[in-house]
């Protein structure tokens, strides 16, 4: 397998305009000529759609929603990362790069890092003159806060829902282009297989969801802009249709899967309140800026707090362990989201966990409505804790918040190079989907920004250069034999699906897996437990093709079905996370192997062996998949060791 | 798109019409009260105003199209927008409303003048019909009292009744029109009602012109409102105090 | 630990467009406070499966309140009545044991159903076609800060692009009407200085759209204000009012 990453040669600072320079141009008469798939229609896909169109190509768009508008990019509450300085504390292109590597805990691709930090400055330009009402100050310019990891106040927002405001300025993009009709939009409609045509990818097989129909669609290049796959843990913050079926079929023909075991887990979510629970959500992490993380020093009182004998208040202050502010005295409760993850897991395994099921901890605001007032802390926060009393039926301004870590990002994805095209060609990939700025952990507020550039400033430029090399005859014809033989596999899966008529629901299965996967494969991952989860997923799997029960039939909008298909490729992608993660003998960033830590519990990278990209070749049915090593080589930055003490 | 397009054929369009034409009638529902209320000052004042306003001659005549104009447009957009609005929603939902917050249902709830704009006004404009035939028309078979109207004129003073009068030469003798039409309890009562429809429309109506208008914001939204059901209750006080009155036997 | 319910369902069913459709009633075993009420119908929805029945098809993603897929009409409210709040947030505290429980979907012309509680809402996203947005091209634009925005016409218009599209607005009115949805996007569009160039465009496209969509009249009543879960101003309705009017003496005279 060929992994050349494709990138240019020259001083970091410049590889991205020489990189612009060397690439082929299609003629502007001729763009009218080529058709282009973009699969996803969230941050990514949908300024990817709409760039395109404008630059004359002619565009199909898909997305499983029943509107582009509706991507789960719109759940981003937080911000997105740019390096304008507008705040003139000595934020440069360069800082924004460094503190993203750094971030990512040195597993990602220099070139591409410095690329991201390099456009962010021409997506807030973007943004806001499509009208996103980001916040202001009251001269009228923008305003910033900060955010985890950084020194420096980057970030833009428009108040807890810039990702939905985002997603709006892009979906509006599009919908200009829907309406001058350069963008043919296909809501409800689910891609069920990509097709490859003398190796290139030519196309896709979709199912419309209310129909049931199965179709064709063919192009010169196809776009997957189709998110992360946290869902494989059933319980993550993402949306309930979130799912790696489109990533994971290109997979199966032949497109590198990279770091799969990159997850980010998200310290401050509600925890779970029972065996029915769909989803988890997230509060915005600023609320560890004035909320006290803590735990009862002894297991007998969270035991009586776990009976409901005890409530928090009555844990005397001397009793109380506020165990991120004890361990990490300079950063306290505002260590990075790893960190603070980990040490809750740390905490309720050790039996001081506070809620029922004994996975929570508390997040405390008495001393800030102490030392603020209620109103300043109402102001600050009041929206997050109207969420958590609607959710839980707590109010958070008398009784301490309870928290637990969640899903809730994942960094791997499909690999890609400079170009963000896939090992196959014509098959490119953005945003979540793809694995490459992030490493092995993801900055807060940096994944709007890897959307956006991705869409708007990359695709849209290097996607010429393959465009130009097929030529405008480089479509293939829809009644070709690979369309022909991809479409009957699809109703063959489907009707497969439908006939087992077992006992088992979808959910139930689902809900196994991500059983599995957060025991073996989740915040703590160990080798004995990765293999065990090796083995039992396979048997999982074989059950579902036994035992599974899908009602109804392919004709009709079929929710059991969609799901059905999703479960199906989880089941097969899990083991390929575990597989990572056992494969990576070590800990950077989302990912801790419990084997790799120094004496004090931190994560332990090793360089020297795993500084590069695990990406996997698909070898076939229940085949061992082939690992591939991309190295990973930093010019421009020094690694070092992240401490937070 | 034409402005006469964009005002006939769409939905705002329609709407700024009956806002106006709302406005141009909710005036001319004022004026009309302070005139009738003249009443309370004796026959030659409220005779005396009737006969200047008959004087006015062809202006009166261009004053009656105009208003016959707005009652059409008001009626017509009304009409419209309401087999709009039935064809918008031909499924009815099954439950009641009731809300988990309970004390929210009033806000989710149509209000009960706003819900019935359509049958008040309706039931309005067929009282006004009445009105004209009772008063103007002077239609005897109607008014209840067994007396016609017709033959009621005063004397150049406004006050003295006058036997044997001509129409267009003589003074109609408006007040004895007023104080027998109302000793007529049906009569009254049918007036109070309808006059009371016409206030609740207003109240509604009003505000809405308002909001059609677009001339509510944040800051006076809630003063307009308040002017809507505060007009509305004068006039309902103001007109019904001329029946209620005569009922009575406060003025005879 | 609190007490468990059980509740009666009264829940519209129809296969698909043309099928005319019916309540069924269904039971609602061990149902727990803390549950949403979307986890309530999954809950049922697995038990359908496992007696061989079809579960109840509804919409929703995110779960969270902000994606807008959500859509049902609880016991006649639109998501249910609480305030600020879509279906997938409201919990079942709010309800209390062996209540019965009508669920139906958007009703509104203009949003056929597909399929049980599964409603059409392209419509929407058609009038957003005709002129929900700036026309900027990527890449041709000036610096973020170029062009200053007071922050009282960047706020009220974020209070206006907070909506989520998710159609409260059009199943609470009598008659259907989409003005909340329509007008919180003109509304958002005309404050800021970005979207001045298109304005009139913008309004007259818009509102034409939206008539020609089947959508019925604003008679003002405030249905749409009181359901709509971001809390969305009727007095973005008077500003599309003004806008349109705007528009029509500057753009629309013959």
């Amino acid at each position: 397998m060929n992994l050349d990453a494709k990138i240019p040669s020259g001083p970091m600072a410049q590889k991205w305009d020489k990189h612009q320079f060397d690439l082929k141009l299609v003629n502007p008469a001729n763009k009218r000529k080529y058709e282009v798939i973009v699969v996803g229609s969230g941050l990514a896909g949908a300024s990817a759609a709409a760039t395109l169109a404008e630059l004359g190509y002619n565009v199909k768009c898909f997305c499983f929603q029943d509107s582009p508008r509706r991507a789960h990019s719109i759940a981003a509450q937080g911000g997105i990362n740019a390096a304008k300085n507008y705040q003139n504390d000595g934020d440069s292109v360069h800082r924004l790069f460094y503190d993203t590597v750094k971030g990512g805990d040195y597993r990602s691709r220099e070139a591409n890092v410095h690329r991201l930090a390099q456009v962010s400055v021409n997506i807030i330009d973007q943004c806001a003159a499509q009208g996103v009402p980001f916040a202001r100050e009251y001269g009228g310019l923008l305003a910033n806060r900060s955010f985890g990891g950084a020194q420096v106040s980057r970030t833009f927002y428009a108040r807890g829902q810039t990702g939905q405001q985002l997603l709006l300025g892009a979906y509006s993009s599009l919908c200009r282009q829907i309406g001058l009709g350069k963008v043919q939009m296909f809501p409800r409609t689910e891609m069920l297989d990509v097709v490859l045509v003398d190796g290139h990818a030519k196309g896709i097989i979709v199912r419309d969801m209310v129909s049931g129909e199965i179709s064709r669609h063919s192009a010169h290049a196809v776009v997957l802009a189709t998110g992360g796959y946290g869902n494989a843990f059933f319980l993550s913050t993402n949306a309930m249709g979130c799912n790696v079926t489109a990533a994971f079929r290109a997979y199966k023909h032949g497109a590198a899967f990279a770091n799969p075991c990159y997850t980010q887990i998200h310290p401050t979510c509600i925890p779970v309140s029972g065996e029915h629970q769909s989803k988890l959500t997230l509060m915005s992490e600023s609320l560890r800026n004035d909320g006290r993380v803590w735990v009862p020093k002894s297991r007998a009182v969270a035991e009586q707090i776990r009976q409901g004998e005890l409530k928090a208040g009555d844990v005397a202050e001397a009793d109380r362990d506020y165990y991120l502010e004890r361990k990490y005295p300079s950063f306290g409760n505002l260590v990075p989201r790893d960190v603070a993850s980990r040490n809750a897991k740390e905490a309720c395994d050790d039996g001081r966990g506070v809620v029922g099921s004994g996975l929570g901890v508390y997040l405390d605001f008495e001393d800030a409505i102490g030392r603020l007032g209620e109103s300043a802390v109402r102001e600050r926060y009041g929206n997050l804790f109207d969420m958590y009393e609607k959710i839980t039926g707590s109010n958070a301004y008398k009784n301490p918040m309870t928290i637990f870590p969640a899903v809730h990002y994942t960094m791997g994805g499909l690999w890609v190079d400079y170009n963000l095209m896939s090992n196959v060609p014509g098959l490119y990939v953005v945003g979540e989907a793809n694995f490459s700025d992030h490493g092995a952990n993801r900055l807060g507020a940096s994944a709007l920004m890897q959307g956006l550039a991705d869409g708007y400033f990359v695709l849209p430029y290097t996607i010429g250069q393959y465009l130009a090399e097929v030529g405008p005859d480089g479509r293939p014809s829809e009644e070709g034999s690979e369309f022909a033989s991809a479409e009957e596999k699809v109703r063959a899966q489907i009707n497969k699906l439908l006939s087992i008529k077992g006992k088992r629901t979808p959910t139930s299965f689902h809900r196994e897996l991500g059983q599995i996967m957060w025991d073996k494969c989740g915040m703590a991952r160990n080798k004995a437990g990765l293999e065990a989860a090796i083995k039992k997923i396979p048997e999982l799997r074989a059950e579902f093709w036994e035992n599974l029960n899908v009602p109804g039939e392919n004709g009709s909008l079929n929710q059991s079905l969609e799901q059905a298909g999703r479960v199906a490729d989880f089941l097969e992608f899990g083991e390929l996370m575990c597989r990572d993660a056992l494969q990576r003998e070590e800990s950077c960033g989302g990912h801790f192997r419990e084997e790799h830590q120094t004496p004090e519990g931190e994560a332990k990278r090793d360089d020297e062996n795993f500084s590069f990209v695990g990406a996997w070749e698909y070898k076939g049915e229940n085949q061992t998949p082939e690992l591939h090593k991309e190295n990973l080589v930093y010019e421009e930055v020094k690694m070092t060791q992240r401490s937070y003490k | 798109m034409g402005f006469i397009t964009g005002i006939f054929k769409t939905s705002l369009g329609r709407k700024y019409l009956m806002a106006i034409t709302g406005a141009g009638l909710f005036g001319f529902v004022v004026m009309h009260m302070l005139g009738n209320l003249l009443v309370f000052a004796g026959p030659s004042a409220i005779n005396e105003y009737a006969a200047k306003l008959q004087a006015l001659g062809p202006l009166l005549w261009v004053a009656r199209i105009g208003l016959l104009g707005m009652v059409g447009l008001h009626i017509w957009s009304a009409i419209k927008l309401t087999s709009e609005n039935r064809e918008a929603r031909t499924v009815e939902y099954e439950a009641a409303v009731e809300p988990v917050d309970a004390h929210r249902r009033d806000d989710i709830v149509a209000k009960f003048a706003a819900r019935t704009m359509i049958f008040s006004g309706l039931i309005i404009a067929a009282f006004a019909f009445y009105h004209l035939a009772h008063y103007t028309w002077k239609v005897p078979q109607i008014n209840g009292a067994g007396a016609d109207f017709e033959s009621f004129y005063v004397t150049a003073d406004f006050t003295t009744p006058l036997e044997g009068g001509e129409e267009g030469k003589d003074h109609a003798d408006v007040f004895k029109m007023i104080i027998t039409g109302f000793k007529v309890p049906a009569v009254s009562v049918f007036y109070v009602v309808a006059v009371g429809l016409l206030c609740v429309h207003l109240s509604h109506g009003l505000s809405a012109m308002f909001q059609s208008l677009g001339f509510k914001n944040k800051n006076i939204g809630l003063w307009m409102d308040r002017f809507a059901v505060g007009a509305a209750v004068l006039i309902f006080l103001g007109y019904i105090s001329i029946p209620v009155s005569v009922l009575v036997g406060f003025i005879k | 630990m609190d007490k468990l319910m059980n509740l009666k369902l009264k829940v519209w069913r129809q296969d698909n467009a043309e099928d005319l459709g019916r309540f069924e009633e269904y039971e609602a075993h061990d149902i727990s406070p803390d549950m949403s009420f979307l986890e309530m119908l999954d809950v049922v929805n697995e038990g359908l499966i496992e007696s061989g029945k079809e579960p109840i098809a509804f919409d929703s993603d995110c779960r969270e309140g902000i994606c807008g897929t959500c859509s049902m009409v609880i016991n006649g409210t639109a998501h249910g009545g609480q305030k600020g709040t879509t279906a997938c947030q409201l919990h079942m505290r709010h309800f209390s044991d062996g209540m019965t429980i009508t669920i139906e979907p958007w009703r509104a012309t203009a949003f056929p159903v597909h399929r049980d509680l599964v409603v059409d809402r392209t419509a929407f996203d058609r009038i957003q076609q005709k002129g929900g947005f700036i026309s900027v091209r990527t890449g041709s634009v000036p610096d973020a800060n170029a062009i200053p925005v007071p922050k009282d016409d960047s706020d009220l218009a974020m209070d206006a692009a907070q909506c989520i599209g998710c159609g409260a607005c059009v199943a609470a009115c009598k008659n259907a009407s989409a003005m909340l949805f329509v007008a919180a996007k003109i509304s958002h569009l005309s404050l800021v200085p970005q979207g001045q160039p298109e304005r009139e465009r913008r309004a007259l496209a818009m509102v034409k759209q939206m008539d020609d969509e089947g959508f019925g009249n604003c008679t003002v009543t405030g249905s749409c204000e009181a359901v709509c879960p971001k809390e969305i101003s009727l007095d973005f309705i008077a500003r599309m009012n003004r806008e349109y009017g705007r528009a029509l003496i500057k753009k629309g005279t013959i």
